[in-house]
């Protein structure tokens, strides 16, 4: 990814992106106002979750969901319209952040590479 | 060989898009730009270009058609006039935003309202600050020479930025003129191959075009805009030498006429300079020393140059095809003013709007306009800053 402190000399003409996939680069999940968490005791499994959300947010594992990536989730909450055993619920960012919550449903780390 | 053929501008224009043999041409008729198109429509259903020309519904769509093709990778043009630059306006930043080398003749026309079809320079004045470069050019000959000359100037790697190429609504895009054609196989080794700068067809190397560019990098892109044109300030003059030493036609940011010992000075743009040069070699014959100098260029504004061609003289007539509502005068008025201003020039310096709609400007008028410029140089007073030439009180 371009550095953000790089020079009107030292970056590509016009706006043009010449580095492909950089998406991951770009963290949009900072404008969150609403978070969804999982009850891992009601989920299924059925991945629709998965399937729905808008950017990449669902983290799947061993064909298990484990959680969210929270610094893409913007909060929209189709996750939590989708699940048809009312898994997931949106709470708060504000209160979320003050109780932690979320933090024991999901992971903050960013994906690797060749994730 | 060259040829010599009567043509109006905008049958020249057409001639110069042939030669240019464009990869994408996307356009939409407007008047009194229509038969430079519909001229070149015939090459392409003929066989005579490769072109693929894009039949579209509007002229936003024209140029977001442009913009298009040109990301794409390849060589790229349209042309228009008034209030078809007018619907394309959100495009034709864009275009200069994202570096696109697009080459646009634009056939200067009143811009409505009231709706009116003829000759001011409205619609590209109002244009002045998209990020364009823009030459003026004053007969048939000007407009095939000014076309050819964009082509290289947009593509230069230094530059990467669109041209339009303006002449006279009717007077010169239907006036018939004696134009030297050049030999098609010249014309294309004076422009030679084109090379797409990232383009989108380039698979193996894959581009964003147009993303989202805030706060964090778009004032730098703005000043890389700005740096384009300040390498066109080079390329200008270097591509007008080489048209020079091919063709023989010489091209400079603007012309001079008479103007060397001159103490009076008109400037004016386009097909009226023509009518100036002839007044100005009548009044000299009468004594009275005056001197023209027609711009050429106009974006980039070379004001150092015009500052240094205008430095001894005592009254200088700026003459303003078109007007700045509730500004001090015309765009060229006022851009020339703020030259002289910043390069010590301390001549006496006047505007006259004229020829709106286009309304005729006979060479009386040219004539009572270089007779306050006298009066001007005699006293050392201005009686009025900006006057409307030929206006009925």
């Amino acid at each position: 990814m371009v550095d953000l402190n790089a020079g009107w000399r030292d970056i590509p003409r016009g706006g043009k992106i010449v580095e492909a996939g950089n998406a991951r680069e770009y963290e949009t999940g900072s404008w969150r106002a609403m978070r969804p968490v999982v009850d891992q005791e009601k989920c299924i499994n059925c991945l629709q979750c998965w399937v729905f959300c808008p950017d990449a947010s669902i983290i799947v594992e061993n064909e298990e969901m484990v959680g969210f990536r929270y610094e893409y989730c913007k909060g929209c909450g189709i996750c939590a319209s989708i699940c048809p055993v009312d898994a997931i619920e949106m709470v708060s960012e504000a209160e979320a952040e003050s109780e932690a919550v979320g933090a024991a449903s999901g992971s903050d780390r960013r994906p690797a590479k060749d994730e | 060989m060259s040829r010599f053929e009567a043509m109006d501008g905008n049958t020249a224009t057409a001639e110069a898009m042939r030669q240019i043999n464009p990869d994408v041409v996307a356009a939409y008729p407007i008047t009194p730009q229509t038969s430079t198109v519909q001229t070149f429509s015939q090459f392409v259903a003929d066989g005579e270009v490769d072109t693929e020309f894009i039949r579209v519904e509007s002229e936003h769509s024209a140029m977001a058609a442009c913009i298009g093709a040109s990301s794409a990778g390849g060589r790229v043009m349209t042309a228009t006039a008034a209030n078809g630059l007018a619907l394309m306006w959100e495009m034709v930043y864009i275009a200069a935003s994202n570096r696109s080398p697009i080459v646009m003749p634009v056939v200067n026309r009143a811009l409505s309202g009231p709706i009116n079809i003829h000759c001011d320079h409205s619609d590209s004045m109002g244009a002045r600050d998209a990020g364009w470069i823009q030459l003026y050019g004053e007969n048939p000959q000007e407009a095939y020479d000014n076309c050819l000359q964009a082509v290289r100037i947009a593509e230069h790697e230094d530059v990467l930025l669109p041209v339009m190429t303006m002449y006279d609504g009717f007077i010169t895009s239907h006036g018939l003129e004696r134009v030297q054609i050049e030999d098609d196989e010249a014309v294309r080794d004076f422009i030679g191959p084109f090379k797409a700068h990232e383009p989108l067809l380039d698979i193996d190397n894959p581009v964003t075009y147009g993303p989202l560019d805030f706060y964090d990098f778009y004032m730098e892109h703005k000043r890389q805009q700005v740096e384009g044109m300040k390498h066109a300030r080079r390329v200008i003059p270097e591509v007008a030498a080489d048209f020079e030493k091919r063709f023989g036609r010489k091209y400079g940011f603007f012309e001079e006429h008479r103007l060397d010992d001159a103490e009076l000075a008109l400037v004016v743009l386009s097909s009226t300079a023509g009518t100036a040069k002839s007044v100005v070699d009548d009044l000299r014959s009468r004594g009275i020393k005056v001197g023209l100098l027609k711009p050429r260029v106009f974006r980039p504004f070379p004001a150092q140059e015009l500052a240094d061609a205008l430095r001894d003289k005592a009254a200088i007539g700026v003459m303003d095809r078109s007007d700045s509502f509730g500004a001090l005068g015309g765009p060229l008025f006022m851009e020339l003013s703020a030259a002289c201003k910043i390069h010590d020039v301390p001549a006496k310096i006047v505007d006259y709007v004229f020829g709106l709609g286009g309304r005729d400007t006979t060479p009386d008028q040219i004539e009572s306009v270089v007779r306050d410029l006298a009066d001007i140089a005699d006293t050392g007073k201005i009686k009025q800053l900006v006057s409307y030439l030929g206006v009925r009180e």
